[in-house]
């Protein structure tokens, strides 16, 4: 469960980003330490905690805005020119972060203690953030399938200039979506300040499993991530309960590997096979 | 698409590349050890950067890997030589280390491009399979982890390689310092001028077109998938190499050079300077680190903002990459005064040759 709300936390800003615009966001790990940054001096300020962590994802959304309309506008459908642009954005919120605040930052500890269940242990919190992982995929399929602006950036996806023509602004379905998934980040990074040490190299853990998230899930934001999340949850969990911390790690990305050299898709592309396969045989 | 055209033309890329090969080859007279040392280790890094020109430059596989064959050769020259203890085997580990990462990148790339994965997946592939090296070695810590007699050392790294060191009759010596500089320099050149011949050879057109177009080109009847792990594997060779001249040059190998952040730096580099041209690469790759040492060693710790402020910069003003726009600009420059020239005596190629 607790690798599971990671994944798909991780990865689904990244996965956004990366489905929709094609941007290959290589400051996602950056754009979440920001938001555990902000969430974690708010939270010193005294603002309720819940607060924060919404103010942590505003903030980094406004911070992805401006990056959208300083650099990233100028870069779509430049995936490989994306990766250096964002490599440089990353040094400089690294960086900068260290010469601001220091090599670290002591935040709250985890709240809301913990509870037992047949006498294991489980933080309360961590049950809440895989609760929060759901609600989130949930809320996700709504604005993609039930509103217009899901429809929109659908189109875009699928064919930009059709959908440019047919009148839908793509330029700032492009910024909406870089702000969205921006959010995303923030709100991960919030919601994990509480049970990591912050400081500048905070987003370099989730850099790594984020990305072969979303790799595994495929072109499809949505149905990809929660899959690849899924499945790549419990193959992490399961060996590193069997067989300890490394060889769920290494495990994590062999799986990864196999996948991908299976299925060169990822999850959604082996679905839309299957779903089309379907409607052929109906039809 | 220029630099095919103009194989037999003398242009600001060659003349730059000329000049700058004499420099450096008088480089040693006239600087200081320490500079000289840099250097070396700058020119060891510039084969990553040329093995990542070759693969995605010219044949357009789009690759996060190569620090993963960087990392190989390291380690695998550090294992070999220092099991042997023995430093007339240096030279065996050095060609031992560059077969084990050709045998590793050709099983990757078959397993790759016979599978028919391409474009972006490869690169995310590869990534993966850097990191899963990265983590591996990260956890070797502890007296279990060990080939021959050699610690893996986790996280800390292997320390104390020996240098490379050469035998002729009854000399022996290593290659420190002044001749480890005239050994990177020659063997790089060496390779920039094989790597030259062979993008305007039939090989090189072969990985253009599959660049190009890779449908097209297999309907044509190239055998795309032996060609691309062909150029795979001798990327991988290159990046071996690199990581082998590393390791020699500062005896130290640890597992963050092949972390996420170091893995994409190649890719950034390439992408910097114009991954279409090769001199570009070098000569970019050269700049990087020596921008970013000169940087640090200043002192500032807003180093690392310029640097990504710097890259930035490059990507929105010149996409195509830095050097190759400032190669174009000059031979447009000179090639308008050519003409002018040549009104007046009728022998432009005498006067580019005098460039």
């Amino acid at each position: 469960m607790d690798s599971f709300s990671f994944l798909i936390l991780s990865a689904i800003g990244l996965a956004i980003i990366f489905g929709m615009m094609g941007v290959i966001n290589l400051a996602h790990g950056e754009f979440i330490m920001l938001g555990a940054y902000i969430t974690t001096l708010s939270c010193l300020a005294g603002v309720p905690i819940p607060i924060a962590i919404i103010l942590g994802s505003i903030g980094v959304g406004i911070f992805g805005f401006i990056v959208d309309k300083l650099i990233i506008r100028h870069l779509y459908g430049r995936p490989q020119d994306s990766v250096v642009a964002t490599w440089g954005i990353s040094l400089i919120m690294g960086q900068g972060m260290l010469i601001l605040m220091g090599p670290s930052l002591q935040g709250p500890s985890t709240p809301l203690g913990s509870f037992s269940v047949g006498g294991i242990n489980y933080s309360l919190y961590r049950l809440i953030l895989t609760i929060i992982a759901c609600l989130l995929v949930v809320l996700l399929y709504w604005v993609f399938m039930h509103t217009k602006f899901g429809l929109r950036s659908r189109a875009t996806m699928q064919n930009e200039e059709i959908a440019r023509s047919l009148g839908t602004n793509t330029s700032q379905m492009y910024t909406l979506t870089f702000v969205v998934g921006s959010m995303f980040a923030g709100l991960t990074g919030g919601l994990f300040s509480f049970t990591m040490t912050i400081g500048p190299t905070f987003g370099t853990g989730f850099l790594m499993e984020s990305f072969v998230t979303v790799i595994v899930g495929g072109a499809n934001p949505l149905i990809g991530t929660v899959m690849s999340g899924g499945t790549l949850g419990i193959v992490h969990s399961a060996l590193s309960y069997i067989f300890g911390t490394f060889i769920g790690r290494v495990g994590l990305l062999v799986a990864a590997i196999i996948f991908i050299r299976l299925w060169p898709t990822g999850f959604s592309g082996l679905l839309e096979k299957k779903i089309l396969r379907v409607k052929k045989t109906n039809g | 698409m220029d630099n095919l055209k103009n194989f037999k033309k003398i242009d600001s890329e060659k003349i730059t590349m000329l000049v700058l090969c004499i420099v450096f080859l008088l480089f040693p007279l006239i600087a200081s050890a320490y500079d000289v040392l840099n250097m070396s280790y700058f020119f060891s890094m510039v084969f990553l950067s040329m093995s990542l020109w070759l693969i995605w430059g010219l044949t357009g596989i789009f690759s996060f890997g190569q620090t993963a064959f960087f990392g190989v050769g390291a380690y695998a020259y550090a294992m070999i030589s220092m099991n042997f203890n023995n430093n007339t085997m240096t030279i065996v580990a050095l060609v031992g280390a560059l077969v084990i990462a050709w045998i590793l990148a050709l099983l990757l790339g078959y397993f790759m491009f016979y599978g028919g994965v391409n474009d972006v997946f490869v690169g995310l592939i590869t990534l993966c399979v850097t990191l899963v090296m990265a983590t591996f070695l990260a956890q070797s810590a502890g007296s279990q982890w060990k080939i021959g007699s050699v610690l893996l050392g986790g996280d800390n790294g292997i320390n104390n390689i020996p240098p490379l060191s050469i035998e002729i009759g009854s000399i022996q010596f290593s290659l420190v310092g002044t001749y480890q500089y005239y050994f990177i320099i020659l063997v790089l050149i060496g390779f920039y001028l094989f790597l030259r011949k062979m993008q305007h050879g039939k090989m090189g057109y072969s990985f253009v077109a599959i660049r190009e177009n890779r449908e097209r080109s297999q309907l044509l009847g190239y055998n795309i998938s032996l060609l691309q792990t062909l150029s795979f594997s001798f990327g991988g060779v290159l990046a071996a190499f690199s990581g082998v001249l590393y390791v020699t040059w500062g005896g130290y190998i640890s597992p963050s050079a092949m972390g996420i952040s170091a893995a994409a730096l190649p890719v950034v580099l390439v992408a910097a300077a114009g991954r279409n041209n090769l001199s570009g690469v070098m000569i970019f790759t050269v700049l990087y680190y020596f921008l970013s040492q000169k940087l640090s060693v200043s002192g500032s710790e807003y180093a690392l903002v310029i640097l990504g402020f710097i890259l930035i910069m490059v990507i929105l003003i010149v996409p195509k990459g830095i050097v190759v726009t400032i190669f174009n600009a000059l031979d447009r420059l000179f090639s308008s005064r050519r003409r002018r020239d040549a009104n007046d005596t009728a022998s432009d190629t005498k006067q580019a040759g005098t460039y």
